[in-house]
């Protein structure tokens, strides 16, 4: 028994895609600025990127205002509990057609294996490609004093870089798995879009 | 718009203390847009541009003297040295003010290095050395009668006022008179020199234009625009885009303008330049660092934006290297390269060969090869100002590039910024028996002078004798010369192109860009990281390749379930 169930709010929705056009955003100029392509003229490639990464910034601070006023951020707290299941129905269970080991409910909208690559996202790449490029954007305010010293702007530029790169791997993962393995495979991404998945009635189980 | 903008005062933010700084900027640039656009509605209404003032474009002849009433002056002037001595007997410190100037003694010890250097003693590529040719390099000398080491220095008669002060753009030196004017009409290289009507210049001198001072300084090297590449005869009378301060229609600059001299000694050195001016605007009864950028723009001279890079630059690079994209760019182009080594072919007749092509000699047997350039990319070296020479008797490699002077600084100097350069190369004989340079004696009457005999040997040895002779050096001539390659960078101030044809970021940050010689200092855009972009591909690569064997399985099995 399926029911149409509201997963996403209309702020998660907002949050989700504003996000995803800023990280894309994001990650055409930035590695623009890298030379990978001739896209844009240097200066404007970073001019871009800087107001992209403010924009991000203060979607960001509405974001976490938005999870710790409401609780969700616990949606995000991994758990062992049921990850080898879940690892195991990924590595093989998908192709033969079995059950999903685990139930998707507005309380807990994501999977174990879901947790820990979100939490990863948030709490290393992020921070990372955080912390590096406000360092890059300040570089002048810091480079005369102790952290100057101590720092060279290469490393902060390669950390940068290496995140960036992380958050390219992130993103193929999370395209993947969360745009083509619902059932039907978009359900997913419809839920995303929508707000609402057909979901196994949890009281029925 | 843009140039009053740049040089109107910043208001200082009271709240921009350190640890606000990070979290005030996106708001401070919101508000930095906003108000830059009441700025522009403001300057466009009020009709407020560029345009010179009244006082910027007033006659140089202005004066409360009419000097064509002097007695003094009625002429007629038999000689230079008659004329000075009417000047001083009423401008009675003039003469003793220039004794004391570089024009005028053609020495400077540079107080950061102990350098002896000036025209005197330093060597360059053009025409090597003053010294045994000095009747010849003396037309561009503040005097009369230097023709030999033993002028004398303390003669204030021998000052030339008519060089710097002419306004009738009639005076002129005569190129091998040691600082005269032709007293007759002479010919030189068939073309007639008209003698100069010195009452008539007397009686009209007035203040320093672009023209008094170019006659010098745009024909360094023998000829106009050979030497520097951001002076040449363009610049007497120059459209904005060559030159945004020169602009004869707008600010209309003369050169101590910026240069500013006062008791004729002016401001500006190229042998001690102010490479970092951290003393900004040259606020009246303070310290002056002209004739540096920052004298008139201050220390933040581009308006925020999203951010503050362009200003932020300012710490590591000049304003010449953006705002001066390229040199040579008034349709006249400079010296690149000049090989002694090839001197002295003769033509048919005899004479030396000159071949010419575009108008510019590029061969001519008494100097060797040239290749000249139009609209010249400058090189780019860090330089905190000093510049040290390879002077007369220190040991060169001659297997290597001569340097015959080079900047001092580097990339974690703090006193150092990028700077754009000329930097002229060419190749010029030497004492291979000593590895030093050497002092080719190229001019005069005698035989041993390479421009009669055409003979290295002879004429180095000449030169080299009277170079040890008058103290130039120690070293005496081995007897054996050779020939070297060297390079010789000129910084370049002049030419400074309108706002919008300043180098864009993209033109340094980037893989190829103009910054790729300079190495030792991280730069966004230019370096890149092989190893990090190795381990990410090959992450990427396989987890692409995982997804898609992955999509390709389940569709697969979901095929045969079907089935």
């Amino acid at each position: 028994m399926k029911q149409n169930v509201k997963l996403f709010t209309g702020f998660e929705r907002f949050w989700h895609w504003t996000q995803t056009l800023l990280i894309f955003g994001l990650l055409l100029t930035g590695f623009g600025m890298y030379g990978l392509h001739d896209l844009f003229e240097f200066g404007q490639a970073m001019d871009i990127h800087l107001v992209l990464a403010w924009c991000l910034i203060g979607l960001w601070l509405f974001a976490i205002f938005w999870h710790v006023t409401t609780g969700e951020w616990r949606q995000y707290l991994p758990t062992s509990k049921g990850l080898m299941p879940t690892v195991l129905y990924y590595a093989s269970g998908i192709f033969s057609g079995e059950a999903k080991p685990f139930v998707t409910t507005p309380r807990a909208k994501h999977n174990p294996l879901q947790r820990l690559a979100y939490v990863g996202f948030k709490l290393i790449i992020a921070p990372a490609l955080w912390i590096s490029g406000l360092l890059l954007m300040f570089y002048s305010s810091w480079k005369g004093t102790a952290l100057g010293e101590t720092i060279q702007l290469a490393w902060v530029a390669w950390v940068h870089l290496a995140a960036a790169y992380g958050l390219i791997l992130f993103l193929i993962g999370h395209i993947y798995m969360s745009a083509t393995t619902g059932s039907p495979w978009y359900a997913h991404l419809k839920a995303m879009i929508t707000g609402y998945e057909k979901i196994e009635d949890p009281d029925a189980r | 718009m843009s140039d009053l903008h740049a040089t109107r005062p910043r208001a200082p933010n009271p709240s921009a203390s350190p640890s606000a700084v990070s979290f005030a900027r996106p708001f401070a640039s919101i508000a930095g847009v906003l108000l830059g656009v009441i700025f522009l509605a403001f300057g466009l209404a009020a009709g407020v541009g560029a345009q010179a003032t009244d006082d910027a474009k007033a006659d140089s002849k202005a004066s409360t003297a009419d000097h064509s009433k002097f007695e003094q002056l009625q002429g007629p002037f038999a000689s230079g040295p008659d004329v000075t001595k009417a000047c001083l007997g009423c401008h009675t410190e003039a003469a003793k003010q220039v004794h004391k100037s570089i024009h005028w003694t053609w020495e400077y010890t540079n107080p950061a290095t102990g350098q002896l250097l000036g025209k005197k003693f330093i060597v360059n590529n053009y025409c090597g050395s003053i010294t045994t040719n000095y009747a010849r390099c003396t037309s561009c000398h503040v005097g009369f009668g230097w023709k030999d080491d033993g002028f004398d220095f303390d003669s204030e008669s021998n000052v030339d006022c008519m060089v710097c002060h002419d306004t009738t753009g009639e005076y002129v030196k005569f190129p091998t008179a040691a600082g005269h004017p032709p007293y007759q009409d002479t010919k030189f290289m068939g073309k007639v020199v008209k003698a100069p009507d010195l009452a008539k210049v007397a009686q009209q001198v007035g203040k320093t234009s672009r023209e008094t001072c170019g006659n010098c300084h745009f024909t360094g090297g023998g000829g106009n625009g050979v030497k520097h590449g951001d002076l040449d005869k363009s610049l007497n009378n120059p459209a904005h885009a060559l030159d945004v301060h020169m602009d004869k229609d707008g600010l209309n600059f003369t050169c101590s303008t910026c240069h500013e001299f006062t008791n004729h000694q002016q401001k500006g050195s190229r042998y001690l330049v102010t490479a970092k001016n951290e003393v900004g605007i040259a606020v009246p009864g303070r310290e002056n660092a002209r004739p540096s950028c920052e004298s008139c723009h201050g220390l933040e001279p581009h308006d925020r934006t999203v951010d503050n890079k362009l200003n932020e630059h300012v710490d590591k690079l000049a304003c010449q290297t953006c705002h001066i994209p390229e040199f040579a760019r008034g349709g006249m182009p400079t010296k690149t390269w000049w090989d002694w080594s090839k001197a002295g072919q003769k033509g048919p007749d005899g004479k030396p060969l000159v071949k010419k092509e575009n108008d510019v000699v590029v061969y001519d047997g008494k100097k060797g090869e040239f290749i000249w350039a139009e609209n010249v990319e400058p090189e780019y070296r860090w330089f905190d100002g000093k510049v040290r020479y390879t002077l007369l008797g220190e040991k060169i490699d001659p297997d290597g590039v001569v340097e015959l002077n080079k900047t001092v600084g580097g990339p974690d100097d703090p006193a150092a910024r990028i700077w754009p350069f000329k930097v002229m190369r060419g190749i010029q004989p030497y004492d291979s028996g000593n590895d030093i340079l050497v002092v080719e004696h190229l001019f005069g009457k005698d035989d041993a002078a390479y421009w009669k005999s055409f003979d290295w040997g002879k004429a180095i040895e000449a030169g080299m004798a009277e170079a040890k002779r008058v103290g130039q050096t120690d070293v005496a001539y081995s007897g054996e010369y050779a020939f070297t390659e060297t390079e010789m960078v000129w910084p370049l101030a002049h030419m400074v192109a309108p706002a919008d044809e300043a180098l864009a970021c993209g033109d340094c940050h980037s893989g190829d860009g103009r910054m790729a010689q300079l190495t030792g200092f991280y730069m966004p855009g230019r370096d890149t990281n092989r190893l990090i972009d190795l381990v990410a591909w090959i992450l990427i690569a396989a987890t692409l390749i995982g997804v898609l064997l992955h999509g390709l399985g389940r569709y697969i099995a979901a095929r045969k379930r079907q089935a």
